[in-house]
């Protein structure tokens, strides 16, 4: 058995950004676990551009901006396994992780930040009825053989759902040479960000159909077309209006779920709003020394707000390495009308030192509504934004001196207000 | 010229051929698919019956209690997976009880062991999860459920490692009587065989009305299903069936071997022998029966659906035996529910009737053992270890949600009739059957295939014939 005292379990950019932090801060026994061939995460698959507007001040592509990082850990000689899956983690922070070289791994951590990002809801999720051939994919699946392998599931397409990622791949299959019939959206919204619709769909004229669903799957061996039709109010097909549309693919891209197997393994507590772990504001969760951060904890849109929020988790779990955080009076921020989540879930004031960033998403699309935080029933912060979408996560400071002055509060909520 | 030709690689072939391979004769299945166990095999409650459920005097209620005494030892000759958790038919309505004691008689009468009646108090002790309608169970204990293609891979396996010659993407087009038998033409060629059985599944009334002039008609009985997450796999631990009533023969909710929850089915007469498709009507429909049994339907952990074929004929029974009108053509047709706990009596009778007209010698070496593939899960961290020290592609995890490592998938690959397509993977390991339906590991056990067959990966299907899942490389078509 081996022993560190810091284990990141999962090398994208949430892992790579929690280490360089932990190192900065002057951790020296860390370890980032990751299993595939390769650091970086998802991002060695989204060869697009669009990231790093934030951090870098540049637009990077997504293996451009995971490089940045992979970088820096060799630069600070960060040690990392690649190609080894952790199967096993117990809430007395033991791991088992098993490789081709070393086999089975056993390591005992004193403190662990948990990096292990999403995966996509599949067809079943959706209990989609029809045939059952070969020709459906998630989004993601369809991304990596098309960006990583150079080949094509399919050339003439529909995609279901309207996450970043089935824009993403919109656009990227017409440009391989495929052509995309739709992208049928069950919400009167679309999941993703406002950028990505204007310029993965409007720029190629793909029709992205509101509050419409595929109702039914047709083909022997290989796909030959689906059904789809619009939805009422309460996101029923209306049959009558159905519509045959042939095609050989069809993807899917009905969203993603923070991928907490291990941590279920080691009594993480998780939210069932999220998926993800219930954090305070140094993004520990209920199991002592053990931290979330990045698309594991709450998906995000966006790999720089990942790559902050793994900051923040890397440097307190520095700080319980060396007895520092301090937890005692935590206070409990809720997500009321028209917020559906927030993150942290719980703030110890006394380890806030300037100000804090609260994380959230809206329920629905808001126009020129206020943002407000109340501290219990005094209202300190009241915003209007122009428009609030439940594709584009939102954020909020709340300063120590709002938290001094509210010093006995015994909750914190957001609320979505119109006036 | 063989002495004996079986038709079909479902659980009722592959158990007939290993029955058969005990003795000297030479013997092949054609199978007009790509693999084994991909008819009616692949798809239904994978219960093993205790066998109260069929009319005594019918040959399901003489072969089924008797083909439930064989799987223990069945399964571990052949290595797969059986559990014997018992089974429960819920009574939802007092004035029903007298049906239950019926029930109950008839399982007597069948051969069934260890019936008996549960009150209210004893069932929600024996699952708490049940629904507060249920008013009284029947109680078998020795209900079971088993994994269906695991079970036809065995025997499969285990026949061919014994002699017998298997040829797959051989569809049967037409069967001539001839003076040492019987000529059958397929897609690929022709065989020429002294003794023809028919084992085609929803198929075998065609295969019959090609040589006999007694009419076999098969209408297809759609049955739906839900499967969900492992999660959710131990909600209940026993087969929970519903007491038919007046509104139909109701639902189930069953664990599997696997560890995971089924529910389903329902029963859809349709034209189509070969329409596999699930639909929205018929899942909610199980969905809302389903419902009845137990405390809460965990809908969203719903991770994939399927559908079954029941071979529904006139006579309501298996149809086992010599077409009287084409002596050495025997039926094994019509091999509806409780068929999977059948087959291996069913293989017995079969084998009694070859041996009867043929007479062969049996052999001395058969080996009545197959070691399936070891499964890193169920191993401990000692094995594990020793086994990647020999094997390093047993530390390459493939699947993440069902641990399923490259060893596994060589494995599967490489092992007596081995997988040639990404479900044959799956059905012979689990790698894609879990939470992330194939998301993860797809990309990967795709390449995998195509390096191990030799064959470039637009070649790799998910099924066989045209379930490619690539179609070219990119920009092709600019
Ligand atoms: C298709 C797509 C398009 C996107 N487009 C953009 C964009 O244009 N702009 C933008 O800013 N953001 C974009 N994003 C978002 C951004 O890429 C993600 O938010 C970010 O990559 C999440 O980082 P992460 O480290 O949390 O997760 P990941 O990148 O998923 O990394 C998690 C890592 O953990 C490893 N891991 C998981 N489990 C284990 C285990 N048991 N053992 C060992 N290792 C494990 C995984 O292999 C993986 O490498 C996109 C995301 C996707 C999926
Ligand atoms: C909904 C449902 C639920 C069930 N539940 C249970 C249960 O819980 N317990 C139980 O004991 N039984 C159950 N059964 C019954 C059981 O599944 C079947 O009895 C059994 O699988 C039948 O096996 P088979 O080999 O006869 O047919 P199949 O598995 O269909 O095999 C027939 C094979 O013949 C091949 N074939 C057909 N035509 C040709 C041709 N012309 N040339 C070459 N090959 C051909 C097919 O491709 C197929 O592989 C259920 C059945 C259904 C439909």
């Amino acid at each position: 058995m081996q022993e560190f005292d810091l284990v990141i379990i999962g090398g994208g950019p949430a892992g790579l950004a929690a280490a360089v932090a932990a190192k900065e801060q002057g951790i020296e026994n860390l370890l980032i676990l990751e299993r595939e061939n390769k650091l970086g995460g998802i991002l060695n698959q989204c060869i697009h551009n669009g990231f790093g507007l934030q951090v870098f001040k540049e637009e990077l592509t997504g293996p451009e901006y995971a490089d940045r990082f992979i970088n820096l850990v060799k630069e600070k000689k960060i040690r990392y396994k690649t190609n080894t899956m952790v199967i096993d983690l117990s809430k007395d922070k033991l791991i088992t992780a098993v490789s081709k070289t070393d086999g089975i791994l056993t390591i005992q951590a004193k403190a662990i930040i948990l990096a292990m990002g999403c995966r996509e809801r599949p067809r079943g999720a959706l209990n989609i009825p029809g045939a059952r051939c070969a020709g459906i994919f998630t989004a993601g699946t369809a991304q990596k053989f098309v960006n990583i392998e150079g080949m094509m599931p399919g050339k003439n397409l529909v995609i279901l759902g309207s996450g970043d990622i089935g824009l993403i791949m919109a656009r990227r299959m017409t440009l391989e040479g495929a052509h995309v019939n739709a992208v049928v959206e069950l919400m009167p919204y679309s999941a993703g960000l406002t950028r990505n619709i204007v310029q993965c769909l409007d720029d190629y004229e793909i029709p992205l159909k509101l509050s419409h669903t595929v109702t039914n799957i047709v083909g022997k061996d290989r796909l030959e077309g689906v059904y789809i039709a619009p939805v009422d109010e309460n996101r029923k097909p209306i049959l009558a209006e159905e519509e045959y549309i042939p095609c050989d693919t069809l993807l899917l891209s009905v969203g993603l779920l923070p991928e907490n197997e291990l941590s279920k393994k080691a009594s993480v507590k998780l939210s069932p709003i999220t998926g993800g772990a219930e954090v305070d504001e140094g993004r520990e969760t209920n199991v002592d020394g053990i931290f979330a951060c990045g698309n594991v904890l709450h998906v995000h849109d966006l790999v720089d707000n990942v790559t902050e929020e793994s900051y923040i988790a890397g440097k307190a779990a520095v700080k319980y390495l060396k007895g520092l955080r301090i937890q005692s009076d935590r206070i409990e921020v809720k997500a009321k009308d028209g917020a559906r989540y927030v993150v942290p879930k719980y703030i110890n004031p006394r380890n806030i030192e300037k100000s804090l960033d609260l994380s959230f998403r809206v329920k629905d699309i808001y126009k020129d509504h206020y943002l407000s935080v109340y501290f219990d029933d005094s209202r300190a912060i009241h915003h209007k934004r122009k428009i609030m979408a439940p594709g584009e996560m939102q954020t909020v400071k709340i300063t120590s001196e709002m938290l001094n002055a509210h010093s006995l509060c015994s909750e914190i909520s957001i609320v979505i207000e119109k006036e | 010229m063989h002495d004996v030709l079986i038709i079909g690689a479902g659980i009722t072939g592959v158990s007939i051929a290993r029955e058969l391979s005990r003795y000297d004769l030479k013997v092949c299945v054609l199978e007009k698919e790509i693999d084994i166990a991909m008819g009616t095999t692949k798809a239904n409650s994978a219960i093993v019956h205790a066998g109260f459920d069929a009319k005594p005097g019918t040959l399901k209620a003489k072969l089924n209690a008797l083909g439930n005494s064989m799987f223990d030892q069945l399964s571990k000759d052949l290595d797969f997976h059986y559990r014997q958790n018992g089974s429960l038919v819920l009574c939802f309505d007092e004035n029903d009880l007298d049906h239950l004691n019926q029930l109950l008689q008839q399982g007597e009468q069948n051969g069934v062991q260890g019936l008996m009646i549960l009150d209210k108090a004893a069932l929600i002790e024996m699952e708490p999860n049940l629904s507060d309608g249920a008013v009284a169970a029947l109680y078998a204990p020795t209900g079971g459920i088993v994994c269906p293609y695991e079970m036809a891979f065995g025997m499969a396996e285990n026949a061919y490692s014994n002699g017998v010659e298997f040829y797959f993407e051989n569809k049967v087009l037409d069967i001539k009587k001839s003076n040492a038998g019987f000529t059958i033409k397929t897609n690929k060629g022709t065989y020429e065989s002294k003794l023809v059985i028919n084992a085609a599944g929803v198929h075998s009334d065609e295969m019959n009305n090609l040589v006999s002039d007694s009419k076999l008609s098969i209408i297809p009985r759609r049955g739906e299903y839900c499967v969900f997450d492992k999660e959710v796999g131990s909600y209940v631990d026993k087969t929970i069936f519903q007491l038919p009533t007046k509104l139909g023969k109701g639902v189930l909710v069953t664990p599997t071997v696997d560890g995971n929850l089924l529910v389903g089915p329902n029963a859809v007469d349709i034209n189509d022998k070969d329409d596999l498709t699930t639909t929205q009507s018929g899942l909610d429909d199980i969905l809302r029966r389903a419902s009845l049994s137990i405390k809460k339907m965990p809908s969203h952990a719903i991770i994939a659906s399927f559908t079954g074929l029941r071979a529904r004929t006139e006579a309501d029974d298996f149809i086992i035996g010599e077409v009287s009108d084409a002596k050495g053509f025997i039926n094994a047709a019509g091999i509806e529910s409780p068929g999977l706990t059948c087959s291996p009596v069913i293989g017995i009778m079969v084998k009694d009737m070859v041996v009867d007209m043929l007479k062969p010698q049996e052999k001395e070496c058969f080996n009545p053992i197959r070691k399936g593939i070891s499964r890193f899960t169920e191993l401990n961290d000692e094995d594990r270890q020793n086994l990647i020290e020999a094997n390093p592609a047993y530390g390459n995890v493939i699947c993440r949600c069902e641990t399923i490592t490259e060893g596994e998938i060589l494995s599967a690959i490489h092992r007596p009739l081995g997988a040639k397509t990404i479900d044959g993977i799956k059905r012979r390991t689990r790698a894609g059957s879990g939470r992330c339906q194939a998301g993860f590991c797809m990309t990967r056990v795709l390449d995998i295939l195509s390096r191990e067959l030799q064959i470039p990966r637009t070649e790799v299907t998910k099924f066989g014939g045209e379930s490619k899942l690539l179609v070219g490389k990119n920009k092709e078509d600019i």
